[in-house]
């Protein structure tokens, strides 16, 4: 159960429908803790979705995303059995990454 | 600038802000909901939900595919909708929880320490077993009226009793249900209150849980929803199942009946 | 004078359930008890919907036995530190079991009242508060005010406030300090503009 990003790819009309659940604490770096020091910043910046290796969509995060982000895509050209990864990268160089078929 | 005029815009332009933020103090929230559609991260708590029904577990290693939640044994679309109900196996009235603890322990042998240990997740956890499992089966009836059986004698004395529960003031705040929940256009800080006791009030909060909590990410139950607002209340812990939790939703679920199930809903 | 009898004895009957009831579907967690299910009697008379019709006779003994009961601070010294009934108007923590019991109670007033006016996170299930201090610090302001703060009842019986004295919630500091929050011409209640 602890996976780092659910994905859903479905094929709707012309169009392939992605959805993602991501677990990430998108801390912004503001916030501050019982001591009253700064939580560091630790938050998405980079997320690519691919399709069959070629990306479709590249997108830029930051602090202003919330925790958990729920992510939902539409790209053309999908077809069912295709292969479907969504990777991201943190400001903390952690990663994580999921792929599943469309469907 | 004059001094005067700038407090005057001020003013102006906060009221209209604020009135903005109060007219309807969950519009901003409704805006993010119609962004999203039919989307809802919990999509990813009903496939986990479907999956445990049907994985066999426990020591008598059986699935729940033979668990009657009231409409025979295996029976999940439009089952959630008539829920709570009178089951005469265990002659009570059952909500969704009550009623898999019941399946927990015949079916798969597991113990009611077991089921009781930990239905609902604590701050930081992924999600629990009961959540999804809850999550699945009010998908199960997304759509549907609100139809809670009332038609055996225990059915109405649940609802009688939770009527009751509802009014019963206690612990060191004096806090009842109806402390919060008893008036029109109110709110707790910035969170509107349901108006429980009317069908339009009882409908919105029925219909809505179980929930992907955003603030959580994860998807909390009714019954998780009764504890932690007896939490708030002031009161020790509620029981999962108990009489007193599905009296209470009985009431509920009453008073919204006919309204359509739109569950698991989507909350801050 | 039988069909009294049989409605209070109802009554009685029926809080009696629903208390047992309760004791059957709650546990012990932490510091907080079932013993806390138990209602005194203002609690069990006001144990009704708002537009049930009330007793008032009974209503008028319990709103006496509430002002009775009001405790006065010394030297009838009322007012404390503003800025400490700030935090304690915004702290919304305190007997609940997921609190820490060695932390001080909050007040949590913001939950229902309107206090600085700069303070948008507001409830309305009670009265605005803002600019309180207009009213002046006359003895009876004063003492109206403790009271209403110690134990509502005296004034209005089965208010939803919570008995923030006589209920042992706040210290006779921390209302001290909510006075002074309240009152001070200094305080933000007072001296903001929205």
């Amino acid at each position: 159960m602890a996976s780092r990003i659910r994905i859903r790819a479905q094929l709707k009309d012309d169009y392939c429908e992605v959805k993602a659940l991501m677990r990430h604490p998108m801390e912004t770096g503001m916030r501050k803790d019982q001591s009253g020091a700064a939580i560091p910043a630790n938050f998405i910046e980079d997320v690519q979705v691919l399709h069959n290796d070629v990306v479709v969509v590249q997108a830029y995060w930051g602090a202003a995303v919330s925790a958990n982000p729920f992510l939902g895509v539409r790209f053309k050209g999908g077809a069912q059995g295709d292969v479907v990864k969504v990777v991201w990268r943190d400001n903390q160089g952690d990663s994580g990454s999921g792929e599943t078929t469309i469907r | 600038m004059h001094k005067g005029f700038i407090r005057g815009i001020s003013a102006v332009l906060i009221g209209l802000w604020s009135a903005m933020l109060f007219s309807e103090t969950d519009g901003v929230f409704d805006e993010y909901r119609a962004m999203l559609g039919d989307d809802n991260p919990a999509i990813f708590v009903i496939f986990d939900g479907e999956e445990i029904w049907f994985t066999p577990a426990g020591p008598k290693s059986a699935s729940l595919e033979q668990c009657d939640l009231g409409l025979g044994p295996g029976v999940v679309e439009g089952a959630y909708a008539q829920l709570p109900r009178y089951f005469a196996d265990v002659d009570r009235v059952q909500d969704v929880e009550a009623r898999l603890e019941h399946c927990m322990t015949q079916l798969q042998g597991l113990t009611p320490a077991e089921v009781h240990g930990k239905p609902y997740s604590l701050r930081g956890d992924l999600g629990t077993e009961l959540e999804a499992l809850v999550a699945w089966i009010a998908d199960q009836s997304s759509g549907l009226a609100i139809a809670p059986m009332q038609a055996h004698a225990k059915e109405r004395a649940t609802y009688e009793l939770g009527e009751r529960l509802f009014y019963y003031r206690a612990g060191p705040h004096d806090f009842s249900c109806a402390t919060c929940h008893e008036q029109a256009g109110r709110r707790i800080r910035l969170q509107t209150l349901p108006n429980l006791t009317t069908h339009q009030g009882a409908a919105e909060a029925y219909s809505s849980w179980p929930a992907y909590r955003i603030s959580q990410g994860i998807v909390r139950t009714m019954g998780w929803r009764m504890r932690d607002c007896m939490r708030q209340q002031r009161m020790p812990e509620l029981i999962m199942g108990s009489e007193a939790t599905v009296a209470l939703q009985t009431y509920l679920a009453v008073n919204g009946a006919g309204a359509p199930m739109a569950a698991p809903g989507l909350k801050r | 004078m039988q069909l009294l009898a049989f409605i209070l004895f109802s009554t009685a009957v029926y809080a009696d359930e629903a208390y047992n009831v309760l004791l059957d579907s709650m546990k012990d967690k932490n510091f907080v008890t079932v013993e806390r299910l138990e209602q005194d009697e203002l609690q069990e008379f006001c144990s009704q919907p708002r537009s049930a019709s009330v007793d008032q006779a009974r209503a008028a003994k319990l709103r006496e036995a509430a002002l009775k009961g009001v405790l006065i601070p010394k030297d009838e010294r009322y007012l404390g530190d503003w800025q400490l009934g700030e935090k304690v108007a915004s702290n919304g923590r305190g007997l609940q079991y997921s609190d820490d019991p060695e932390q001080e109670n909050g007040g949590n007033c913001y939950a229902c009242h309107q206090l600085d006016p700069k303070e948008v996170a507001y409830g309305n299930l009670g009265p605005s508060l803002s600019g309180y201090g207009a009213r002046g610090q006359s003895a009876a302001m004063l003492q109206y005010t403790w009271t209403k703060l110690w134990n509502t009842h005296a004034y209005n019986v089965c208010s939803h406030m919570p008995r923030f004295g006589a209920a042992g919630i706040l210290t006779e500091k921390q209302l001290q300090d909510v006075m002074a929050f309240l009152f001070d011409p200094n305080s933000p209640v007072n001296r903001s503009q929205p």
